[in-house]
């Protein structure tokens, strides 16, 4: 492994660590504010309701957390956890380009690709 | 306390906590498989990505063995996650079990450890995949061979980790251990590094459609994360015989409980 590939793993790594810390803060933040709103969590998960509009888009995530809500803030986590495997991808393009390897150049935008497309909600 | 072991030993045998999980939620707590399953994936890319930093570092991770397959593990996640939608909760639960049963069956038969290196194969040359490992000899480098059964597998196990919420780490591990010839560390390593993209693409298309519930996913992410930061560090020490063994046990005891739920 030469120098430049090893300096790619160790961005890679500390890229990967700061976002599942971040989104930790983020889904820990969350949990004592739910927590705090809800002492008795009431809500029945034995039977499959689906999360209402406003926890499942990119869009709505983003006004629950900044209004301070308990389920919004962990949603905003969650949201940068999955993103974080997703930067690690984009990155990788980066590093790819950087080392003129076009074959894995191709390869990662692929996944890059397909990733973007799920995070939008997969329809089709 | 269930997520924290569960991550613990996701960690440490490359498996992704999943499996552990979306057991321990449905037959203990009596939760939906859906919401389990959705809470499961997304514990399993944090268990992923906190002890991929790790792995990647410390140069066990094969980036491009990852990198290549995770297209086939992406489109096969999408594939499995749209799937989930038009399956009754008694087949997903069976389908569950047979494949945990799977791999406890495949990793306790393979008694010889296929480490034979094979010699260089075109495609892996042309792909670039060749690498080294750290040994307690220093660097050794390995051949990459199969490329396309391990392809093949990947999709497999990217179907199976969308539709089930499961790292799909045994799958991942059989494809590269036995399919390419990786070594033992650097398949589970290397699987650990792919679990959170494939995982990433299904945890997508779950939360898009109202899967994730955030009073549930938090808990199971806090307990799998901070079990998994404990796995990573005994990786290095424990031998790769413990490794299986922990590996097997764990998988069937909860495949048998699966089976019999749906079957019941």
């Amino acid at each position: 492994m030469d120098k430049a590939e090893q300096r790619m793993d160790e961005i890679m790594s500390r890229l990967l660590r700061t976002g599942v810390i971040l989104a930790a803060v983020f889904v820990f933040t969350g949990g004592v504010v739910y927590l705090a709103r809800h002492s008795t969590p009431t809500i029945n998960y034995r039977v499959f309701q689906g999360e209402p509009e406003e926890l499942r888009t990119v869009s709505g995530i983003f006004h629950e957390a900044l209004a301070l809500r308990g389920r919004g803030l962990i949603q905003l986590g969650l949201l940068i956890l999955i993103a974080t495997p997703i930067a690690r991808v984009a990155f990788s393009v980066v590093a790819f380009l950087y080392q003129r390897d076009w074959t894995y150049v191709v390869v990662t935008l692929i996944v890059l690709g397909l990733l973007v497309y799920s995070l939008l909600g997969g329809r089709g | 306390m269930g997520a924290l072991v569960a991550g613990f030993l996701g960690a440490l045998t490359g498996l992704g906590g999943g499996v552990v999980i979306v057991p321990l939620l449905t037959v203990v707590f009596h939760v939906d498989i859906h919401y389990a399953i959705g809470a499961a994936l997304v514990s399993v890319i944090a268990t992923s990505s906190g002890a991929a930093a790790a792995y990647v570092r410390e140069g066990y991770s094969n980036v491009r063995v990852g990198m290549f397959l995770e297209i086939a593990t992406t489109v096969g996640a999408l594939v499995g996650a749209m799937l989930v939608l038009h399956l009754r909760v008694s087949v997903i639960s069976l389908i569950f079990g047979v494949v945990l049963l799977y791999s406890a069956y495949a990793s306790i038969t393979e008694h010889a450890h296929s480490s034979a290196d094979g010699g260089p194969d075109r495609i892996a040359t042309w792909l670039k995949m060749d690498s080294t490992y750290p040994t307690e000899n220093g660097l050794e480098s390995y051949h990459v061979r199969g490329v396309p059964q391990g392809f093949g597998l990947m999709f497999v196990a990217g179907v199976l980790s969308g539709l089930l919420g499961i790292g799909s780490g045994a799958v991942k591990v059989l494809a590269m251990d036995k399919a390419m010839k990786l070594p033992f560390k650097v398949s589970t390593t290397t699987s650990n590094f792919m679990i959170g993209v494939t995982a990433a693409a299904g945890a997508g298309v779950y939360l898009a459609r109202g899967y994730i519930d955030p009073g549930l996913a938090m808990p199971v992410m806090l307990g799998v994360l901070a079990g998994s930061l404990i796995g990573a560090r005994i990786l290095e020490r424990a031998k790769v015989k413990v490794l299986r063994m922990v590996f097997s046990g764990v998988i069937a005891v909860l495949a048998v409980e699966m089976i019999y739920n749906a079957v019941k």
